[in-house]
């Protein structure tokens, strides 16, 4: 147990950041990352050996996923681009803090699943075949989603967002 | 150089640093070139350095209470600590077998078959007979079928000994795992609500052993096996009160 304490411990921080990057809501993602953190106690034991990382981000990613299919079903869904700005911090008045806020909203207008590769790969530093283990996909497709992530994020922000962007050149084809 | 054509994932890569220094060193010209990709990969780069200082406050964060991972363990351990007690309970019973397990009479030398049973019959009435929720699985109302399932089960026909002339009612049964296969549990309890547990299984080594006394911690009984087939009776009464009901059980068993 001692193990597992000085291995996830430390991961904790960037659990949290993932999940509110995910889900934008204090309490929400800290209940997501309680659950996570439950599930890793019990099954510790299971994990392979190695860096638990990709293991505590799976299991993360998963619980999120499950509740954004919950949401949905229920016919509830608070669509992510209009949730609170506030639970991002409500004392935005310096420009720095502004430009922050602006591209944490245009983040939250990507597809969930472009999202989710742009920050594990970008934010959480994992590598794009720890990536494709969190969410289960070919490492294609996580580079692929990669591109698509952030061609539209950069559309977004250079404020050319109608979908008639001049100069896209789509390199990839969507896969 | 080499001559591997740049490509999409290449510029990523170029942007998350982390192509070996060669490769990066090979997009970094091919940037020189390209104005365009150039322009993209900057923008790029520029977006991850935006996400990465806009996310990194919440990683400051002092964690919430909720998320105390040693509190979270600590609160598991104690869920958990029934089951440790049992454990505990059953090892302290073990090491009873080991120090202090008290067989008398023609038990007292024997190392194999009795003595196991004994055993078994003392560590099932210490798990089951203190639960007040579902000390049996199938209750006396289905003896019949209690009786058939067993039987079934140890490939033997169990008689489901009757103890109402000595003042003890049937509860139930339940199948018991022991070292030496399966075994049958019967439970009684009187009037007071003291309970008895009868155990019985096919016997490996001892195949008949006359009845013999055995006592435990708080608990004493009295175990004996017949063609085959052995037999414990268990409870917290006085073995001067218990030998007579095992002589009933017995007594009945070998009437099959």
């Amino acid at each position: 147990m001692s193990d597992l304490l000085r291995q996830v411990e430390p991961v904790i921080p960037a659990l949290r950041r993932y999940a509110r990057a995910l889900v934008r809501n204090r309490a929400a993602a800290d209940d997501l990352v309680q659950d996570c953190l439950e599930r890793a106690i019990s099954n510790w034991g299971q994990r392979r050996e190695g860096d638990p990382r990709p293991w505590l981000f799976t299991i993360l990613h998963n619980l999120a996923v499950n509740q954004f299919r919950r949401i949905a079903s229920r016919g509830k869904h608070i669509a992510i681009d209009e949730a609170n700005e506030d639970d991002f911090g409500q004392d935005a008045v310096q420009e720095q803090k502004l430009m922050y806020q602006d591209v944490l909203d245009l983040l939250a207008r990507l597809p969930e699943d472009q999202r989710a590769v742009l920050l594990l790969v970008a934010v959480e530093d994992l590598s794009y075949a720890d990536a494709a283990k969190v969410l289960d996909i070919p490492l294609g497709t996580v580079m692929s989603r990669l591109s698509r992530a952030r061609e539209r994020l950069q559309r977004e922000i250079e404020g050319t967002a109608d979908g008639a962007a001049k100069k896209v050149v789509q390199l990839r084809s969507m896969k | 150089m080499s001559h591997q054509p740049i490509t999409e994932d290449d510029l990523h890569a170029y942007v998350d640093g982390v192509l070996e220094p060669e490769r990066q060193a090979e997009v970094a010209a091919y940037l020189e070139g390209h104005p365009d990709a150039a322009r993209r990969v900057a923008a790029f780069s520029d977006q991850r350095e935006l996400l990465r200082k806009a996310l990194a406050p919440i990683a400051d964060e002092p964690l919430p209470p909720q998320l105390d991972l040693s509190g979270m363990i600590e609160k598991r351990q104690r869920r958990r600590s029934p089951v440790w007690w049992a454990v505990a309970a059953m090892l302290m019973l073990s090491i009873g077998g080991i120090g202090g397990w008290v067989m008398r009479g023609s038990l007292q030398a024997s190392s194999g078959g009795l003595a196991a049973l004994a055993q078994e019959a003392a560590y099932s009435y210490h798990v089951y007979a203190p639960d007040r929720v579902r000390p049996v699985e199938m209750r006396a109302s289905d003896s019949a079928q209690l009786v058939q399932w067993v039987s079934n089960r140890l490939k033997q026909p169990v008689k489901l000994p009757d103890l109402t002339g000595s003042g003890y009612r049937l509860m139930g049964g339940r199948l018991i795992a022991t070292s030496h296969g399966p075994a049958a549990m019967f439970m009684y309890d009187d009037d007071r609500g003291d309970r008895l547990v009868v155990l019985t299984r096919p016997m490996v080594s001892e195949q008949s052993a006359p009845m013999a006394p055995h006592s435990g911690g708080d608990v004493s009984g009295f175990a004996w096996a017949d063609n085959g087939m052995g037999y414990s009776l268990v409870g917290q009464a006085t073995a001067d009160s218990l030998k007579p009901i095992a002589n009933e059980v017995r007594r009945q068993a070998r009437t099959i």
